[in-house]
């Protein structure tokens, strides 16, 4: 277990580091920090100079491994914009973020995992169909358009919450809604095919020919299993608090990570940008894994067979 | 007459993960373990046996699917190569394959007359009109009338389906057909049908058979000769009659005695106790020793040689039964 | 006289096919006394599951089910899905095909036979596992002690249908279904289910429903055998009589047909043609365009099962018909 634990911890690694390197040259090729912080009119001397503190007249591959060295000493750099050290603009808006974040994880949980097990239980139903109808509306359309709309229809019509900004609790409505519903609906959708995949398997019907009531079958039999593929999603939602609100945060003015995200892509902030990238990649893949590990507690078919039998063929 | 399919010492071992689960080390997995055997042209060999015990890697093996670790394979006089060259192209044309399932054999998207010409339309022989005319001809030889020609699979039933499939092999005029369980996948009414027809084929086209099939009473109606399998290798091999009747072979007079048919109901079985072990870790000795019910301490260390007995059969076996009928001796 | 175990009376379930019902089940009546050993045979999508899966409330919700089903004499069928729950089990056990698959995944096997042992009998959870850990040491699994904390996974196909013996056995039934219990197995294997199978029921005396397309499973461990085509029982006859005097052309094409391990080689006499399809059954006798022995009037009257000696019913316009002789010996 331990020799696999450090195996997957390798390959994250890989993983962070390839992402980070990509961001790298992708954010240099496509801008010039200098010109897009100060602006194109700047006097020359000025963009010489800020070229010159920053660092970047050196060769890009020189930039790169300056990098490279400077993170393993567990530096991440400073912000070109106001010189700050990255790390310190980037934690301020971790708290912010999940302030949204969390509340809209309760909500995908807990609203898509019960619409999805409902929909499947009374499948082919008017329920079922409600719940469909709702999920794949959730899941076409974009999660900004659903904003927006959110935003008109309760703060521009009915007024009854702000549009935007971060100065009350209750400017944090709208953007958790309009989070919790697109994963909600992702969720319900996920859980009622894995419900349904598992109610057709015959180990439920087993269950019932054992003399189990349908309701000790499904909570018994049907969601241990169901649960299994549940997870993968559901860990992947964990995996994106911190980075999954890029989008609702930009519309809502949301000041949190995502929203710091944008305006440092903008600017080519690179050590800001790299460090919530880091920031990203590390959350996520450490969510994949705890999710791989809970697998394996889930499912003893992935845990170490004792005397498994080698069998099958054509 | 020498044979048309000669097979000497074929071995297949694959490395899988060991029975540490995710994280154990690789183990070797013997599915095909030094395997021989030879079929004289126009007869037909059955291929018995417990599921996995590697009779569907044989026949890879023999075909050339499937690359051997070790052996040979002698076709019409020629040695089937290991690699994929043009010459096993050439040889391929005369060996065909038919599976169990005949659906997912067939393109569903095909009609059942484009899919009996296409072989003969990869190999590039005839024109148009004569593919067609062939189809037509062998589709009558196998029982299909001409109003198929336009249909597809799915509009088919099974027995019909096992038909179009026998019929697409049949169109390069192959001298081998390799079956791995036709009938299995079939209705137990449609399974006759298809045990007549492969019967007939084989003497109207002089065709020589592999015949494949855990079902040990369809083998004895059409092979000539059968060779029982357990864990890779042959334990058994010879004429079915003096095969089924008296099996040498523990194992073989196991597998005869399980068999429940209505002629011998009621009569007491010899069961064999334990499970079909895995290939992965082979018990020393003779593999079979530890269900064995003749087994003796020689057996638990020194593998018994497919050799012959007196009436001309083979068994790998230090103790093997000698003319004792399956049933009664039970 | 006792009433039998359990009674099916023209039976019929329809399912929905495609906007339009299609019968799968067209009237089946069958009686399974105490104790006995019925074997169930017929060709795949010929109802023999449907059969038991509609007699036990197994059936998905949208199958419409006709008929009347009778347990010691009392209609059961008015029972709601949770009421049926009480005599799923307890009182008529089922095993099926794929051991496999059968078992849940996710739970010991031990766990899953102890869940049977604690319903039906009230056992407290330390006390089940000794019954589900007794169980399996009477279905014969070595060293039980160790596979009852195994996962089915662990466990070959043969062991897995072991273990849905011992549920099956938990809520000591009076009857018990096997619905091809042996068909995903080795013949080795399987020769060991159903000597287990009849060693079970001469232990317990429950009566056993042995569901199979095969004639030679049946032969071996049944008292009376019940042939299906088509959704309709054709031929129904003590096993013995079955094979030696088949009665219903169906019967007798089918024994015709069958390769066999012992006895001179013949050429197997094949049922030509192929078996109707259940939403286009032909009019008359559903056998008629494979019978060899049909005559005119097949074709537009259904044969019923009738009595054509004692103990004997074929469904079959030529079938002898019995005397009133054959009747009362
Ligand atoms: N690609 C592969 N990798 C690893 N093991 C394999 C592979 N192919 C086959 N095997 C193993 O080799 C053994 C023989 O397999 P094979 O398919 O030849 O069995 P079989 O006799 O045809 O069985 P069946 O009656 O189930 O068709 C089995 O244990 C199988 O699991
Ligand atoms: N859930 C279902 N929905 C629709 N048709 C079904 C269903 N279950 C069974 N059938 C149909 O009922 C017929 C009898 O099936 P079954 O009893 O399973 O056959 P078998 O004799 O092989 O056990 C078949 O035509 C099958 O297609
Ligand atoms: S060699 Fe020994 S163990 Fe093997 S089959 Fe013969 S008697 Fe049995
Ligand atoms: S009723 Fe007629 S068609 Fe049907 S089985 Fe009897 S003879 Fe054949
Ligand atoms: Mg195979
Ligand atoms: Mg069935």
């Amino acid at each position: 277990m331990l020799g696999y634990i450090a195996s997957r911890a390798f390959r994250a690694l890989v993983t962070i580091l390839l992402v980070l390197t990509f961001a790298f040259f992708i954010l240099n090729a496509t801008g010039d920090p200098a010109i897009l912080i100060l602006s194109a009119d700047a006097p020359p001397e000025a963009i010489a100079a800020f070229r010159e503190e920053w660092g970047l007249n050196a060769p890009l591959w020189k930039q790169y491994l300056g990098y490279l060295w400077n993170l393993a000493h567990g530096e991440l750099g400073r912000s070109m914009r106001d010189g700050r050290d990255a790390w310190a603009v980037v934690s301020e808006r971790i708290p912010v973020t999940l302030a949204i974040t969390i509340p809209a994880l309760i909500i995908k949980l807990v609203i898509g995992i019960s619409a999805g097990i409902i929909a499947a239980l009374w499948r082919d139903t008017w329920i079922d169909r409600l719940v469909m109808a709702f999920s794949v509306t959730g899941y076409t359309v974009p999660s900004f358009v659903l904003g927006l709309g959110l935003m008109l229809v309760f703060a521009v019509q009915l007024g009854w919450l702000p549009a935007a900004g971060a100065d009350s609790w209750r400017h944090a409505i709208l953007p958790i809604v309009t989070l919790g519903v697109a994963g909600a609906a992702v969720l319900a959708r996920f859980t009622r095919s894995a419900m349904l995949e598992v109610l057709g398997q015959p180990f439920i019907r087993t269950g019932l020919a054992k003399g189990l009531v349908w309701r000790a079958v499904v909570i018994g039999h049907a969601f241990p299993n169901a649960a299994i593929p549940t997870l993968t999603i559901a860990g992947f939602m964990i995996g994106s608090l911190v980075a999954g609100a890029v989008v609702v945060e930009s519309v809502f003015a949301w000041p949190g990570v995502g929203r710091l995200l944008v305006s440092a892509v903008g600017n080519r902030d690179l050590m800001v940008v790299q460090a919530i990238l880091l920031l990203v990649t590390v959350t996520m893949v450490s969510a994949n894994l705890i999710v791989d590990i809970v697998y394996g507690f889930v499912d003893p078919r992935l845990r170490t067979a004792r005397g498994g039998l080698a069998r099958g063929g054509t | 007459m020498s044979a048309l399919l000669e097979v000497e010492g074929l071995v297949k071992h694959y490395l899988v993960r060991g029975g540490g689960g995710l994280f154990g080390a690789p183990v070797v997995l013997k599915a095909v373990d030094g395997v021989s055997f030879s079929i004289p042209a126009g007869r037909t060999l059955g291929l018995v046996g417990e599921s996995g015990c590697g009779k569907s890697t044989t026949a890879r093996l023999v075909l050339g699917t499937l690359a051997r670790d070790d052996g040979k394979v002698v076709f019409d006089g020629e040695p089937v190569g290991a690699v994929r060259d043009a010459r096993w192209r050439a040889q391929r044309r005369t060996m065909q394959m038919v599976y169990q399932d005949p659906l997912s054999a067939l393109d569903r998207r095909l009609t059942v007359g484009k899919q009996v010409m296409e072989p003969a339309l990869i190999h590039g022989l005839g024109t148009a009109a004569e593919r067609r005319q062939k189809a037509l001809s062998i589709m009558d030889a196998v029982g299909l009338s001409s109003r198929f020609f336009d249909r597809y699979p799915h509009e088919l039933s099974g027995g019909q389906r096992q038909r179009v499939v026998l019929a697409r092999a049949l169109i390069l005029s192959p001298k081998l057909l390799v079956c791995d369980e036709p009938i299995s996948a079939l209705d137990v009414s449609i399974q006759a049908q298809v045990i007549n027809l492969l019967l007939d084929l084989q003497d109207q086209f002089s065709l020589t058979y592999l015949f494949i099939s855990h079902d040990l009473k369809v083998v004895r109606q059409v092979a000539h000769e059968v060779a029982v399998m357990y864990l890779g290798r042959i334990v058994e091999r010879g004429d079915p009659e003096a095969l089924f009747h008296a099996p040498a072979h523990p194992y073989t007079r196991a597998l005869v005695g399980a068999i429940p048919t209505p002629l011998t109901r009621g009569r007491a079985r010899a069961s064999l106790q334990g499970d079909p072990p895995s290939p992965i870790n082979t018990p020393p000795g003779c593999a079979f020793h530890p269900r064995c019910p003749r087994a003796e301490a020689r057996c638990r260390s020194e593998a018994p040689l497919l050799r012959p007995l007196d009436d001309g059969r083979f068994a790998a076996c230090h103790f093997p039964v000698l003319s004792t009928p399956a049933r009664e001796a039970a | 006289m006792t009433s039998p175990l359990v009674e099916l009376k023209d039976l019929t379930v329809d399912f929905p096919v495609g906007g339009n019902w299609v019968r799968a089940l067209h009237g089946v009546s069958l009686t399974i006394r105490r104790g006995e050993a019925l074997g169930l045979v017929g060709e795949s999508g010929s109802g023999k599951s449907v059969t038991w899966l509609a007699a036990t409330k197994l059936l998905p919700a949208k199958a419409r089910i006709a008929g009347e089903v009778l347990l010691d004499g009392r209609p059961i069928q008015g029972l709601t899905r949770d009421q049926m729950a009480g005599v799923r089990g307890k009182r008529v056990a089922l095993i099926f095909q794929d051991p496999t698959s059968s078992l849940n995944p996710v739970h010991r096997v031990g766990t899953q036979i102890a869940e049977a042992v604690r319903l039906h009998r009230g056992f407290d959870a330390a006390a089940a596992r000794a019954e589900a850990r007794r169980l399996l040491d009477r279905v014969h699994i070595p060293s039980a002690a160790r596979r009852i904390d195994d996962y089915p996974h662990e466990l070959s196909g043969g062991t897995n249908q072991r273990v849905m013996i011992a549920v099956a056995l938990a809520g000591e039934p009076d009857l018990l279904v096997a619905d091809e219990p042996t068909t995903a197995l080795d013949v080795t294997i399987q020769a060991q289910i159903l000597d287990l199978l009849a060693e079970m029921r001469r232990e317990t005396g429950m009566a056993l429903v042995l569901i199979s397309h095969d004639l030679g499973i049946v032969a071996d461990i049944t008292d009376r055998v019940a042939v299906m085509y088509a959704g309709r029982i054709v031929e129904e006859a003590p096993v013995d009589a079955l094979f030696d005097d088949p009665r219903h052309p169906y019967t007798q094409g089918l024994l015709a047909a069958l390769p066999d391990v012992g006895g001179p080689r013949r050429r197997l006499t094949a049922i030509h043609g192929q078996v109707p399809n259940p939403a286009a059954l032909p009019p008359g006798c559903s056998f008629a365009p494979r019978c060899p022995a049909a005559i005119a009037g097949c074709v537009t009257a259904i044969p019923s099962l009738d009595a054509v000696a004692a103990d004997r019913r074929t469904a079959c316009f030529r079938a002898r018909p019995a005397t009133s002789l054959e009747i009362a010996a």
